[in-house]
């Protein structure tokens, strides 16, 4: 990076230190952290979107339909994380790649399931087998955000549902009485004025999701906690040019740090939605902005 | 959510087609975590004996290879359902691996197993407390010898159990520890080196016969003309072939 960094043996202290922060290595975890806001940024409004699907079905009247989305919702929160995250993906990636092969390969003869193996033919491998690293990746990382928002979408579900319930039956009532279909009491009453029961469930829910990017590296995607362990981890001379000790501490206090901003500036974002959702609620939130103003 | 799954399958369909070329790229999945077989250098990039032996095996193959880095625990998994076509990770030829996938040849010799445990230690094989890697031979000759065994995901992870006294002595392949032991004056070599498992090798899918014959043709021309031994040597593995 910097040009005295070419004999790292002779520097010391700062200038030992700039260099070491600056290798290639280190540019690796500044990319993960973008990885990981990237991800979150696409994640919590996929999994709120997953969330709101799962909890419209479950309270639909349709019977099949309330029972696909009670199911969704009772099998995915009741499956651990880390199983969800080992077996899901695989299954789901092997599933896309099944498609494909069926639609790609008509008169493919060999059974796809070979004792432990799952073979596909060629054109059906998804990424394609000679596809760029970063093709790889990326499909990573978005197997990586449908598996998060799946499994949040599950308990935002749940959260939307509770809050769903939670709306005064008055209200629906009223609207009901000025003659407004169920799709409208649906849309214009019950929506509008679930949020505000659902906001502490979802933003408990955000601040979980914030710290299980860790379960990223399941799926090769590579996160701040991988970087900081390997690159915390004890490193003798033979094998990088800035041995050190054991700095894991000091790498995973960095990550305490990084963390607890994350979680504090989201309060702080939380705080004002609530503040702006609560405004004209028959609540006693609302009634007491009411009475303030 | 069914929409959602089925849009998100014909993305992705689209989104490989643009990508269809039949030139083949085979790919490498190793651990990075595990010098001097395997570990991530100062650039980010894979390297170690194995990315060195690698990269000659595809010259010599005449394939494309690219590396991708996994984690130990799910090594196995990822390989037999596709996400890449090799294991090369400084994984030991067993019958129990074999079951699952196949090996080419090994290309190092069976390397000594040895135990580092502090300074001055002595080492109760029965009742003593022994850290290894998860998912290794070493774990399972521990747990065969009746010790106590703490497991776990990283080899590194392993020597700071010894220095904290969560364990008291690690096992491992002596070319992992020797540079460590080398570096560190609390901690030394204990007890005899024991030999387990058949070597390393290329781990493979069981329906993948070509890619193994052709890796196992470069391993034997590598073994034939001396140059995997030089690499043994530089690499300071142990015995050469």
């Amino acid at each position: 990076m910097f040009g005295f960094c070419t004999d790292p043996d002779t520097l010391s202290g700062l200038s030992w230190m700039a260099c070491y922060l600056t290798t290639g290595k280190h540019m690796a975890i500044y990319w993960s952290v973008g990885t990981v806001l990237l991800l979150l940024a696409i994640t919590a409004p996929a999994a709120l979107a997953f969330g709101f699907a799962g909890a419209s079905a479950a309270r639909s009247r349709i019977l099949p339909l309330s029972w696909l989305g009670r199911g969704y919702i009772a099998i995915v929160r009741g499956v651990p994380d880390i199983a969800f995250f080992l077996f899901f993906v695989i299954a789901l990636d092997q599933f896309f790649e099944w498609i494909r092969h069926k639609a790609k390969c008509p008169d493919w003869d060999q059974p796809i399931r070979q004792g432990n193996d799952f073979v596909v033919c060629a054109e059906a491998k998804l990424p394609l087998g000679n596809a760029a690293q970063w093709v790889h990746e990326t499909y990573g990382f978005f197997l990586a955000v449908l598996t998060f928002a799946i499994v949040f979408g599950a308990f935002a579900a749940n959260v939307l549902f509770g809050a769903m319930r939670a709306v005064p039956r008055a209200q629906m009532e009223t609207a009901e009485a000025y003659g407004m279909s169920p799709r409208q009491c649906y849309w214009r009453i019950l929506v509008p004025q679930m949020w505000v029961y659902a906001l502490p469930g979802l933003s408990n829910l955000w601040m979980v999701l914030i710290k299980a990017t860790p379960l990223l590296f399941l799926l090769g995607v590579e996160d701040i906690v991988y970087w900081a362990r390997e690159l915390g981890g004890a490193k003798t001379a033979r094998f990088t040019d800035y041995p050190h000790g054991d700095w894991r501490m000091w790498y995973f206090l960095a990550l305490l740090v990084f963390y607890l901003m994350f979680t504090r500036v989201s309060e702080i974002v939380l705080d004002r939605i609530m503040k702006r959702l609560t405004h004209g609620q028959a609540t006693s939130g609302g009634e007491a902005q009411r009475k303030a103003a | 959510m069914k929409k959602l799954l089925i849009g998100t399958a014909a993305l992705a369909m689209l989104a490989g087609a643009a990508f269809a070329e039949s030139h083949s790229v085979v790919r490498l999945g190793t651990e990075g975590a595990y010098p001097p077989y395997n570990y991530i250098d100062d650039d980010g990039e894979v390297a170690g004996f194995e990315r060195e032996l690698g990269d000659e095996l595809c010259k010599r193959a005449e394939l494309t290879c690219e590396w991708v880095t996994n984690e130990w625990d799910s090594i196995i998994p990822n390989l037999v359902s596709g996400n890449y076509d090799a294991i090369i990770a400084g994984m030991s030829i067993t019958d129990e691996r074999d079951e699952v996938i196949d090996f080419t040849q090994n290309y190092t010799q069976p390397d000594p197993s040895a135990f580092l445990a502090m300074e001055g230690m002595d080492l109760d094989m029965e009742g003593g407390i022994f850290a290894a890697q998860a998912g290794t031979i070493q774990a399972s000759y521990i747990a065969e010898m009746g010790a106590t065994l703490v497991e776990f995901a990283t080899p590194d992870e392993t020597i700071a159990a010894v220095r904290n006294g969560e364990a008291d002595a690690v096992l491992a392949d002596k070319a992992y520890l020797a540079p460590i032991a080398e570096e560190s004056a609390d901690l030394a070599f204990v007890g005899e080196d024991i030999l387990i498992g058949g070597g390393i090798g290329l781990g493979l899918r069981e329906s993948d016969g070509e890619l193994r014959e052709k890796f196992d043709a470069a391993i034997q021309s590598m073994k034939d003309d001396g140059s995997l031994n030089a690499l043994i040597e530089k690499w300071e593995l142990g015995a050469t072939f």
